[in-house]
């Protein structure tokens, strides 16, 4: 066995830097090294943990004292047809890598993140969504196929059809059953650099959430953001971006606005100060004051409805333009609150929920939200309604308190019939998983784990979190 | 603030304590914890939140000590595992174990000693010499070098090692101990001028008299002696300011000062 553990304990961070674990990390180059790297965990009684970029705001990707198999050199584009829009990737390729290279021809990817910094493994192994998650599903239901490697050795080739159990269950399977090797997606096309949006205020909840189900059939994309520290009759206030691709034509500098010059978000502020360095002046407004002025602030620049073009890589990512601005939110970092609710009940319980947090003097700093649709996947997060992201602060004094309020709201957003997703919340019991997933599907992803992975090497600090230790 | 903590979700399969944004646990090692000063610190850091994993000799102490602590905090915060330091072969294995079942590391203390005096200046005991580098100083580096590779990589971690005053000085009245306390502390300062260009903190304490078994066997007048709770807290907090070199208690820097710029000529005639 050439491989060992010699000089691979690496402190390793959730997206929120509120977590560490250290643990033995490997980047495998090749499909073989991720095998040596499973025989190795093995021989040592070792769990492994497959990471992507690492972003996902929970313990997704953190193992513990065990091994992480850091994917992100493995990120060759393999293929890529300009005629037809299919791209093959190795599952290291960050969305960044994958729009710069299909942009300039016409293409777009069909989900992305709000960051461009995740890699399509960790993509699928979330089922992520975007703002279109109403037209276009998750970006599990845009793969043609993918190949995975198995704890077992074995490598699996997975579409829709063929082993279709499993396509439908590692995708969104959080890297639990397999590692994926190769990723088959197709593009979506273009005819414009530029995306058309519509920016609208809404006053309260009520009009929040009646924007975002009767204004989304209307467009491509639409988000919301919500003014979190606002309660009262004007809770659950914001603004709605949505937006639509332009038809052929209507942008008639397209050859222009299609380069990849023209997509690129601005790192400086003003044309002079780097920012890079922008989280150190955010960071002193981050408390419930400063938040207060800032949403405030915000709300009321939103109140001119106004509508605008600007380069796809400006809409979709919004978390990547201020860089490193998780740090501004201090030493004990952020943790994200993500609940998807039912379109009916979804108004009651937002406000129960965001006046909880009011009255418990622990205010979101920023809230989010989307319009989704179900979709086939064994652990999804999808239904038919809404999502709001809230980002919170987590401060040593009041951990305990935060936890409390988050475990109410859990139990809030189960009796609303509400979902969760693994990519973001971080307190999700093993009993609130077992409540929104069903007896069924845990029963099914069990079967399918003992059949990939009789030995139980694919263990993350989530899995053993949210479905105990072994399945 | 402590009572409003919530239980903690227990997965019922799962023996690792689970940490997550709002419970980052700290995890850590206490080499030599069945009693004095390891015991008193595993109270100490098991309140501070850390995850522990306790070695020692005799399991029932470690035993009767770990459900002392969970029952205290009301989870699984410390765990015990027999050893003995002198075992050097068994700790590549151990620490791997180890830090699977505590979630990763990020603290290591080592406080494993033995003190056997010969009983008198003119006494000499090669065997018991031996014994006392065996665990004190050659036990330190059978787990501080593994520890320190590890630490050194991931650019993180803390490490304590229990020294001696009885380090300071050769005296005439235990040379075997005097030794190792000396090459531990020196070996401690090694891995300090190593790792801290890492990120890492290297604690070496030195305490004078400690209320202990190990106090019973020494000779001739103690003063100063702390309690292991009051050694443990002045430990505590010299880990949080992550310091280098601290006494405990504190006047022994002094004391130990006075002693190190005695001139040879004149400490080579002393009884002490």
């Amino acid at each position: 066995m050439s491989l060992t553990l010699d000089n691979t304990f690496t402190q390793l961070e959730n997206f929120g830097h509120s977590l560490r674990a250290p643990s033995y990390c490997f980047h495998p180059t090749r499909a073989e090294e991720i095998f040596e790297v499973f025989c190795l965990a093995k021989q040592v009684d070792l769990t492994v943990a497959v990471r992507g970029a690492g972003r996902s705001y929970n313990d997704a990707s953190l193992n513990g004292g065990g091994i992480v198999l850091d994917m992100s050199a493995m990120d060759q584009i393999l293929e890529w047809d300009p005629t037809s829009g299919l791209v093959r990737c190795e599952p290291g390729v960050t969305l960044k890598q994958l729009w710069q290279c299909v942009e300039p021809d016409g293409w777009w990817p069909p989900v992305v993140s709000g960051t461009m910094n995740t890699t399509l493994g960790g993509c699928l192994a979330a089922n992520i969504h975007g703002k279109n998650n109403f037209q276009r599903g998750t970006i599990g239901e845009n793969v043609l196929e993918f190949t995975a490697m198995l704890p077992t050795g074995e490598s699996i080739t997975c579409t829709p059809d063929t082993n279709a159990d499993l396509f439908y269950a590692m995708i969104s399977g959080l890297g639990m059953l397999g590692v994926f090797t190769s990723i088959t997606l197709q593009m979506k096309r273009i005819h414009s650099g530029l995306i058309a949006v519509d920016a609208w205020p809404v006053p309260n909840l009520s009009w929040h959430l009646r924007g975002l189900l009767e204004q989304a059939p209307h467009y491509d994309y639409i988000v919301g953001w919500l003014d979190t520290t606002t309660g009262g009759k004007n809770l659950g206030r914001g603004q709605i971006h949505a937006a639509r691709n332009l038809k052929e034509g209507e942008d008639p500098d397209a050859h222009r606005t299609m380069q990849l010059t023209y997509q690129h978000l601005p790192d400086r502020l003003f044309g002079v100060m780097p920012k890079s360095l922008l989280h150190y002046f955010m960071s002193p407004f981050m408390n419930n004051a400063g938040v207060w002025g800032i949403n405030t602030a915000k709300y009321i620049a939103s109140l001119r409805k106004h509508t605008f073009r600007q380069s796809h890589a400006e809409f979709h990512f919004l978390l990547d333009y201020v860089p490193s601005w998780e740090l501004s939110f201090g030493r004990g970092g952020l943790i994200q609150y993500q609940s998807f609710l039912p379109k009916e009940t979804a108004e009651e319980a937002w406000r129960e929920m965001i006046q909880l947090s009011h009255q418990r003097g622990l205010p979101s700093y920023l809230g989010v939200t989307k319009r989704h649709r179900p979709d086939k996947f064994l652990l999804t997060h999808a239904l038919d309604g809404f999502s709001l992201a809230m980002d919170f602060k987590v401060t040593k004094n009041k951990r305990g308190e935060l936890s409390q309020l988050l475990q109410d709201f859990d139990r809030i957003v189960l009796q609303a019939g509400g979902r969760f997703y693994f990519a973001k919340n971080s307190e999700t019991s093993a009993e609130a998983a077992r409540a929104f997933l069903g007896e069924e599907a845990l029963v099914k992803f069990k079967k399918l784990k003992q059949r990939c992975d009789p030995n139980n090497l694919l263990e993350s600090d989530l899995f053993r979190r949210v479905f105990g230790q072994t399945v | 603030m402590e009572n409003n903590l919530p239980d903690l979700p227990k997965p019922a399969s799962s023996s690792r304590t689970l940490a997550t944004p709002l419970y980052p646990r700290r995890r850590g090692i206490i080499i030599g914890a069945s009693e004095g000063l390891g015991a008193a610190l595993a109270r100490r850091l098991a309140r501070e939140g850390y995850t522990l994993a306790l070695l020692a000799r005799r399991k029932e102490l470690l035993d009767a000590l770990c459900a002392e602590i969970n029952q205290a905090s009301n989870e699984q915060r410390a765990r015990a595992y027999a050893h003995d330091v002198t075992e050097y072969d068994k700790v590549p294995n151990l620490l791997l174990r180890i830090v699977a079942d505590l979630g990763g590391l990020d603290l290591v203390v080592f406080v494993a000693g033995v003190n056997y005096p010969p009983g008198g200046i003119d006494k000499y005991n090669f065997e018991n010499d031996r014994r006392m580098v065996e665990t004190n100083l050659i036990g330190a580096m059978a787990w501080l070098s593994p520890v320190a590779a590890m630490f050194q990589s991931a650019k993180a971690g803390q490490i304590v090692g229990i020294g001696s005053v009885a380090g300071d000085r050769g005296r005439v009245g235990n040379p075997g101990n005097n030794t190792s306390k000396a090459g531990l502390a020196t070996y401690l300062e090694a891995l300090r001028n190593r790792l801290t260009r890492h990120g890492v903190n290297v604690l070496t304490v030195k305490p004078g008299f400690v209320e202990t078994k190990m106090l019973k066997a020494a000779q001739g007048p103690t003063p100063f002696a702390v309690s292991p709770a009051k050694a443990a807290e002045d430990i505590w907090k010299a880990m949080h300011k992550r310091k280098q070199v601290i006494y405990t208690a504190s006047i022994w820097r002094w004391i130990m000062l006075a002693i190190q710029h005695t001139p040879s000529v004149i400490f080579r005639r002393l009884t002490f």
